[in-house]
């Protein structure tokens, strides 16, 4: 790695901290934004002759500082100043800066800044696209790419965005213990959207996995800072072991590669074990939440070496568990999959039928639907879910995968097939 | 004479680099370590997953706890080692040279002489 990107990358670890210090200073987002920036120009020009700083952060909101406060004397406005004796102009004084940080408001930084970004105030998309840009500081082009829309759009949705927030006002008191469980929830929900946004959207020809691997580093930082949170623990290992199975989930046609169709030799085994060892962490809290019922589900299916060494039963009861604790319909059809493949069809139907009103726009219901229809040898009513799903599908290898069951169904009506009851 | 040769850096940074930037580290390592064993000076090398992923047990006194992760406030944490079998020490600093050129940025290294060494009959 060349010496710039390396000074990217600290750039990069630096970025939650720094920028929110920065904003806790200035107080506006664009403020604490232009200062950061200014402090990485002058970083790229001071690191490579003087080499890289004790403390990356401490430098950049040091000399943020600075050059903020210079930004606001040019524009001269009567805006009163920041205190002056908190600031130093000597910018090389670093070992006095790591010091004058104020260790104690790091944790309440980064929360703030992440809590800004999932403002109630603001839509799903917008709430990622904001943390996106401010937290991880993808360039508007990049985020744009991800989201599929013009860069202008995104420029766009990302100015409403921060308009939103500056309107509705930060708050900048330091949240008291139940506040903060509050927005840490609210910010966990945050990154786990930006995640899916990666992971609904990647394939092996784009680079969207990188949402992934940035939903990933942030709750890394998450459980730095809140070390104890079983919670944090969960979604990360969710987060992992979905991940883990990136080059597996495609096939050479860019065609969905279903869970059990999966060439386990691809899945990245580095990436379970974390998330493993994450999982059994977690548990020992006894602090049950929906992040780690789901991680738990996701790990059984990483320990099975084959899929028919799956523990359906098991994942069943956490099904269970997972509905206790986050009732919804698409919950209760997941535990149907799994009460297909522990009990049977049967069984199965007998949970999805009373789905059907609630879940009657849901592309994955008719297609689950259709499967067990179809395992019960009752073609002519799987076909009319399959083409029910086809018509909800939201993706051309969700259609075909849909077409490749009704191809199979052929087959059944012309009395080829039997009935199939996995493990 | 066996010494460990225990490889400290910033987490933060190191889980900043791309993939791409991981996998030529990567590249450039086993650069190293595959000459060290065609010399038969290479012990076991490990990589350590992040902090994050870290269980503690703590001794204090008669008690004992189980904490999540190590969680040092130091800024550099402990992330991998290689054990090296060499004639001096000077012999594993030339090592340590080596693998800091491989690794780009900052780190440390820290080189210590080995008084037990159990080899796992699995890498053999």
């Amino acid at each position: 790695m060349t010496e710039l990107a390396w000074i990217d990358a600290a750039f990069k670890a630096a970025r939650p901290q720094a920028l929110g210090a920065l904003l806790r200073y200035f107080r506006t987002l664009d403020l604490a934004e232009e200062a950061f920036q200014e402090a990485c120009l002058r970083a790229l020009k001071s690191w490579p002759k003087n080499g890289p700083p004790g403390d990356p952060a401490a430098w950049l909101i040091f000399v943020g500082r600075n050059a903020g406060v210079d930004q606001i004397r040019k524009r001269s406005k009567l805006e009163a100043l920041p205190d002056e004796d908190q600031i130093s102009d000597k910018e090389d004084a670093e070992a006095d800066m790591a010091e004058r940080l104020d260790g104690a408001h790091y944790r309440d930084d980064i929360l703030r800044l992440l809590f800004i970004c999932c403002h109630p105030d603001l839509p799903a998309t917008q709430q990622i696209a904001l943390a996106l840009r401010i937290v991880s500081g993808l360039s508007v082009k990049q985020i744009a790419r991800a989201f599929l829309v013009s860069e202008a759009a995104m420029e766009q949705r990302i100015t409403r965005a921060k308009g939103r927030v500056a309107a509705a006002g930060v708050p900048f008191e330091a949240p008291g213990p139940a506040e903060r469980a509050e927005r840490l929830g609210l910010v966990a929900s945050m990154v786990y959207l930006v995640f899916n946004e990666g992971y609904s959207t990647a394939n092996p020809d784009n680079s969207n996995a990188a949402l992934c691997d940035e939903a990933i580093r942030l709750t890394r930082l998450l459980i730095k800072l809140f070390p104890g949170e079983p919670e944090l623990m969960g979604l990360l290992a969710l987060m992992l072991l979905q991940h883990s199975r990136l080059k597996a989930r495609f096939d050479a046609r860019n065609a969905i590669v279903l869970l059990e169709k999966q060439d386990r030799a691809l899945w990245d085994r580095v990436l379970i074990t974390e998330a493993l060892a994450l999982i059994d962490k977690a548990m020992r809290h006894r602090e049950p939440g929906m992040y780690q019922v789901q991680a738990a589900i996701a790990a059984l299916h990483a320990r099975a070496a084959r899929p028919e060494d799956t523990d359906w039963a098991e994942i069943e009861l956490l099904y269970r568990m997972l509905e206790k604790l986050q009732p919804s319909p698409v919950v209760t059809l997941n535990r149907a999959v799994a009460v297909s493949k522990a009990r049977g069809a049967e069984a199965a139907l007998a949970i999805v039928e009373p789905l059907a009103e609630e879940l009657s726009g849901y592309f994955y219901f008719h297609g689950v639907r259709g499967g067990l229809l179809k395992e019960l040898g009752r073609a002519a009513e799987a076909r009319e879910s399959f083409d029910r799903a086809i018509a909800l599908a939201n993706s051309p290898a969700e259609a075909a995968h849909i077409r490749d069951h009704l191809d199979s169904l052929a087959d059944i009506s012309a009395g080829k097939a039997k009935v199939v009851v996995d493990g | 004479m066996l010494y460990a040769i225990l490889c400290y850096n910033e987490e933060d940074v190191i889980q900043a680099w791309s993939k791409e930037e991981d996998d030529a580290t990567m590249e450039r390592l086993f650069a190293v370590t595959n000459r060290l064993t065609s010399e038969s000076k290479l012990g076991p090398v490990a990589r350590l997953l992040p902090t994050t992923a870290a269980t503690t047990l703590r001794k204090n006194g008669k008690e004992k706890f189980v904490l999540d992760g190590p969680f040092a406030e130091t800024k550099e944490q402990f992330l991998g080692f290689y054990v090296v079998d060499v004639e001096t020490l000077n012999d594993a600093i030339a090592i340590s040279h080596e693998l800091a050129d491989a690794n780009p940025g900052t780190g440390s290294y820290e080189i210590r002489p080995l008084a037990v060494y159990v080899p796992d009959g699995r890498t053999k």
